[in-house]
C-alpha cells in the first residue's frame, strides 16, 4: 500500500486534520438505520421532543463510534487497525448542527510483541446558528495499530499478538 | 468511571444480576456486506478496506465488516413473526429502568475494544453482565441511577471479536 502512515511519522502532540460534517434528519436517520438502532428518538421529531425533551432526533451512540472510526481511518491510512475506542457523550448531535472532529496524539509506543500503536483524545464539538458557541458533545480516547514500517500489517496480527 | 456501586443498598432483583453472565443470544442473520455499505454511506467512510477487494484481500485476507459496527449484528429485528413488544438489544439495561422505575434512559459512555475482526458469513453471539449500578444521581436530564453493563461478542467459531462496556443513566425527568 502507499501513502500509508507508518509509526515514525507519528510524534506526541501532532493533530490530526479536522473533518467538518454538516449534520441533516438524514444524517441522523441514516446512522441509525445503519447499525439497526429503531429507538424512536433517533428518528421520531416529536417522540424526542416530547418524550425525551430534547430539541430534535439526535445521533445514536453505534453511529457516533462509525465516525469517530471514520475520522481515525481516515488519518491512518487502510492499515491502522482500531484496538480500543472509549467515549463519552456530554451533549447530543442534532440536525442544523456542524460537528467538527478533531484530535492529538497523546502517546505513540510498540509493545512486547512488536505492535506500533498511537493513543489519540479525539473531541466532537458542535456549532449550529442557535447555539453558535462551540459545545464539546463528545471525547473519545482511541488506541490505534500503526505499521511499525512499511511492510507492517497490524491486521495480520492474531491471539496473543493482538493486544489491544 | 466515577459511578460507585451501590451493591448493599440494591434490591436483591439487582444484586442477584450482578456479575452474571446473561440473555446469551446469538444473532438472527448472517454477518453481511450490506451493513458495511450502509455504514460506511452514513459516515462517508471510503476507506478501501470496506470498497476495493483487492485492498481487503492484501490487507485483511479478505472483506471484513468496519470494527465499530459489532453490536449491530446483535440487535433484533424490529418486528418478526410471534414476537410480541418491543424488541431491544441490551436487555439488562431495560430491566434496569423497569426495575428502578425509570422511563427514560441514555448511554454516556461507552469502550469497545476489538478483537478479531467480524468478517461476512459469521454468526454472531453475545452476553450481557451487569458490572455495577451507582446510588441515586441528580443530573441536568434528571434524577436515576447510573449502571455499567459489559457486552461480550464471539464468532461462531467462539472467538472474541469484541468486548463494549456501556454506561447508561435511566433517569426520572424534571425530579432534580
Amino acid at each position: 500500500m502507499s501513502d500509508q502512515l507508518t509509526l515514525d511519522e507519528v510524534s506526541v502532540g501532532d493533530a490530526l486534520p479536522s473533518l467538518e460534517i454538516e449534520v441533516t434528519p438524514t444524517t441522523v436517520v441514516l446512522g441509525a438505520i445503519a447499525s439497526r438502532d429503531w429507538r424512536p428518538m433517533h428518528h421520531d421529531y416529536k417522540f424526542a421532543t416530547e418524550r425525551n425533551g430534547v430539541q430534535d432526533i439526535f445521533l445514536n451512540t453505534p453511529n457516533q463510534a462509525a465516525w469517530f472510526e471514520r475520522f481515525v481511518t481516515d488519518w491512518t491510512g487502510p492499515t491502522g487497525r482500531l484496538g480500543r475506542m472509549k467515549f463519552r457523550m456530554r451533549d447530543s448531535i442534532f440536525p442544523g448542527d456542524t460537528m467538527t472532529f478533531a484530535a492529538t496524539v497523546t502517546e505513540v509506543s510498540t509493545d512486547d510483541v512488536g505492535c506500533g500503536w498511537a493513543s489519540l483524545e479525539v473531541t466532537l464539538t458542535a456549532t449550529s446558528d442557535a447555539r453558535p458557541e462551540p459545545r464539546v458533545c463528545s471525547t473519545c480516547s482511541v488506541r490505534v495499530a500503526i505499521p511499525t514500517n512499511p511492510n507492517d500489517n497490524p491486521w495480520a496480527r492474531r491471539g496473543d499478538q493482538w493486544r489491544p | 468511571m466515577a459511578e460507585e456501586n451501590a451493591a448493599e443498598s440494591l434490591p436483591s432483583e439487582v444484586t442477584d444480576m450482578v456479575g452474571v453472565p446473561l440473555y446469551h443470544q446469538t444473532a438472527d442473520f448472517d454477518v453481511e456486506r450490506g451493513y458495511t455499505y450502509n455504514t460506511c454511506a452514513a459516515t462517508q467512510n471510503g476507506n478501501p478496506i470496506y470498497w476495493d477487494e483487492a485492498v481487503a484481500e492484501e490487507l485483511t485476507g479478505g472483506a471484513i465488516a468496519p470494527p465499530t459496527t459489532i453490536s449491530l449484528w446483535m440487535r433484533p429485528h424490529f418486528w418478526q413473526p410471534g414476537a410480541e413488544g418491543e424488541q431491544v438489544a441490551l436487555q439488562v439495561h431495560f430491566d434496569l429502568k423497569r426495575i428502578f422505575r425509570l422511563p427514560e434512559a441514555v448511554m454516556t459512555d461507552n469502550t469497545i475494544t476489538f478483537h478479531d475482526p467480524v468478517r461476512p458469513g459469521d454468526r454472531i453471539s453475545n452476553q450481557q453482565v451487569l458490572k455495577s449500578v451507582s446510588e441515586p444521581k441528580t443530573t441536568k436530564l434528571g434524577t436515576g441511577r447510573f449502571w455499567v453493563i459489559d457486552v461480550e461478542f464471539h464468532n461462531q467459531r467462539d472467538e472474541l471479536v469484541g468486548v463494549e462496556t456501556y454506561t447508561g443513566f435511566g433517569y426520572v425527568r424534571g425530579a432534580a
